[in-house]
């Protein structure tokens, strides 16, 4: 396995596992910030990988309904966890930003607004769900006439390196939203894993641009053959199979907005805590709010920037109160602002079928069961 | 510019903890001096002051006739009130009394009860005056504390909302503690504020701060319950530093007396 000619995009070659570490060290000469998954807080995490032995190597997941843990499995496998309760969203659209600051002295006001350094963050590992998720929130917040700032500089010298998924989640729904578990292009590289637990352990490599392209030179490999291909496309086709959840998505804008009054939703508000943690591990919710501070001698103000989400009263509130009192409305609001007005807004599904919501509700709601659970009964005339 | 305002601090039934939390302020102390005139706050000076005030923090319950009194005049006095802390906003731990007979406590702890002037039951501030805003947690947040003073003298409404700890946990970036450890954590039926301080540290919320907005305490119960949490267990989660307030309150009744 040895790097005998130049790699060419659009090719496709073989890794040996321990060849994973010249590809992170060839990315790290080339300047850029490596985030990746990692055990931590009996959770996988996104945060700096620079070793493979700092990926969950050996570790897997089990995700329902309000649940997730962490096992040992031991073996080889390096991508035998699905998605944590983090997304890159994190690193993309920050939790809090301020986005400027005013000085008062005797003379007058001075305004200034942060300087945001462009970062050059390579994103090692990304699930094909969240390659889609990082598209939709590009659409969102980084084009259009009032691109956000923020999320641009750390946006545009983005790498992705795809991890496909060889195996699902239990509440992972990929396949009913046509995000994965094979992402088919917006990637630097992809990666598919091979083999885990066997003599023959290996990794796929796909190439789609020509920054993630030239990163293989320095790395050891070979051509992908047939046998290699033959297998990643069977490992997707088990994790199709396996996947936890699905959802029904025929003329489900249609069919969630024509029943807006449907009694389902008055049931879910009474599980629902409106806690908002649907909506803060969401890949694509973008919802933020804004807060004004200063000192105590009134010298010095700043506005910051939060997320926010649709299940809080003050994301709502106007002169006279907040909008949405209830919690059904709220609830309502997420669901089908994900699934269905989205389209009306952006063009696409809001929903990338991650399966954080599922999981990381505290209660365990299901997207996926409350809008197969309105469609069975669909309120609409004449059905 | 005009004179300064005039800053008091008071306390009714409590433990001192959240004005405690004040003097913590240890590096903004000066500068809160510099901004306000210190008119009452006897837990950091003797010298005090007659009112009017323009803003009074509030520390403690009302437990006693002589203290329902005295926050009518504190009332009086403040063009701002403010309770500070879980016994002024809902009548704190000493409130696990209006759930039983206060007779037979007093006889249990007091050699001679007869000499006790207590009230049946311990209350918030809000019960007996109207307020102008309140600061939760047992105790506050310095950080909070200092946020309302700033706020107050910018004429501006303090940071924060009255939405659920786990907003606060998702900001901070702590994995959850419920899912990922199925701790019973009461953030998500609990009032923001202290930055989620417990998940961070691997423990479940124990709600000190309080219901939030829109508590759904019920389905908080259910799903615990279906997980094996018994009914005087149930009943004691809620009872706690905000026992008396009235979702907690609500909530621990439905699984034991
Ligand atoms: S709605 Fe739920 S499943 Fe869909 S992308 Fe968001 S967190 Fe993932
Ligand atoms: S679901 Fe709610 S939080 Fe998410 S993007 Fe829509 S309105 Fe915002
Ligand atoms: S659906 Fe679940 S996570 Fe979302 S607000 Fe309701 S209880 Fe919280
Ligand atoms: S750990 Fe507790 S406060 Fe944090 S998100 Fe989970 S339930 Fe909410």
């Amino acid at each position: 396995m040895d790097a005998v000619s130049e790699p060419a995009r659009g090719e496709s070659f073989v890794l040996e596992p321990r060849a994973l570490q010249a590809l992170l060290d060839a990315i790290v000469a080339e300047g850029y910030q490596i985030r990746g998954p990692l055990v931590r807080d009996h959770a996988v995490c996104l945060d700096e990988v620079t070793r493979v032995e700092q990926l969950p190597v050996g570790w897997t997941d089990e995700q329902e309904g309000g649940h997730y843990r962490l096992t040992r499995r031991g073996g080889s496998a390096l991508f035998g966890c699905g998605v944590g309760q983090d997304s890159w969203k994190r690193l993309l659209h920050r939790p809090l930003a301020l986005l400027w600051s005013a000085e008062r002295d005797d003379g007058g006001l001075a305004l200034s607004e942060p300087h945001e350094e462009p970062a050059r963050f390579a994103f090692f590992g990304v699930r094909p769900c969240d390659l889609a998720a990082i598209n939709i929130q590009d659409g969102i917040l980084a084009a259009g006439r009032y691109p956000d700032p923020f999320y641009r500089a750390r946006r545009q010298g983005l790498l992705t390196v795809v991890a496909n998924c060889t195996s699902a989640g239990g509440t992972c729904f990929c396949a009913s939203m046509g995000t994965g578990p094979r992402a088919e292009s917006g990637f630097d590289l992809a990666l598919t894993e091979l083999w885990p637990d066997t003599a023959n352990h290996a990794l796929l490599v796909e190439t789609g641009s020509d920054a993630g392209t030239r990163l293989l030179a320095a790395v050891p490999r070979r051509p992908a053959g047939d046998p290699e291909r033959r297998e990643a496309d069977e490992a997707t086709r088990r994790a199709v199979e396996q996947m936890g959840r699905r959802l029904d998505t025929s003329d489900i804008h249609g069919m969630l907005m024509g029943n807006l009054e449907h009694p389902r939703w008055a049931e879910v508000a009474r599980r629902c805590l409106a806690c908002g943690n649907c909506t803060l591990v969401c890949p694509t919710c973008f919802c933020t709010n804004f807060e004004d501070g200063g000192d105590l001698e009134l010298r010095h103000a700043e506005r910051t920037r939060r997320w926010d989400s649709c299940f809080t009263l003050g994301f709502t509130r106007l002169h006279g109160g907040p909008v949405r009192r209830k919690i059904r409305s709220r609830y309502r609001q997420w669901m089908t602002h994900k699934l269905a007005t989205w389209f009306d807004q952006f063009g696409t599904s809001g929903c990338v079928g991650c399966g954080r919501c599922i999981t990381w509700c505290p209660v365990g709601i299901d997207l996926t069961e409350e809008s197969a659970a309105i469609r069975a009964s669909d309120g609409r005339s004449g059905r | 510019m005009p004179g300064k305002k005039r800053l008091a601090v008071w306390k009714l039934a409590s433990c001192d903890g959240c004005q405690l939390s004040l003097l913590d302020l240890e590096d903004e102390l000066l500068r809160i001096a510099g901004a306000f005139e210190i008119a009452y706050f006897v837990e950091a000076s003797s010298a005090t002051a007659e009112g009017p005030y323009d803003l009074s923090l509030v520390e403690g319950s009302i437990a006693t006739a002589h203290q329902a009194a005295r926050i009518r005049e504190i009332r009086r006095e403040s063009r701002l009130l403010v309770p500070i802390g879980a016994c002024a906003t809902a009548g704190g731990i000493q409130a696990l009394r209006n759930f039983r007979d206060f007779g037979p406590f007093a006889t249990a702890v007091y050699p001679r009860p007869e000499q006790l002037d207590a009230l049946e039951t311990s209350t918030p501030v809000a019960a007996h005056v109207p307020i102008d805003f309140e600061l939760r947690g047992c105790p506050i947040n310095k950080r909070q504390a200092l946020e309302v003073l700033s706020a107050l003298l910018a004429g501006r409404t303090p940071k924060g909302g009255s939405h659920s700890v786990c907003i606060e946990c998702k900001l901070r970036g702590t994995v959850c503690v419920m899912v990922a450890r199925q701790l019973p954590c009461m953030g998500p039926v609990t009032h923001a504020g202290c930055g989620a301080l417990c998940p961070a540290y691997g423990r479940g919320c124990y709600g000190c701060y309080g219901p939030m907005e829109t508590p759904n305490t019920g389905s908080w119960s259910g799903w615990w319950q279906q997980r094996g949490m018994d009914e005087p267990d149930l009943r004691d989660v809620f009872r706690t530093f905000n026992a008396w307030a009235e979702a907690f309150r609500e909530e621990s009744e439905r699984h034991g007396s």
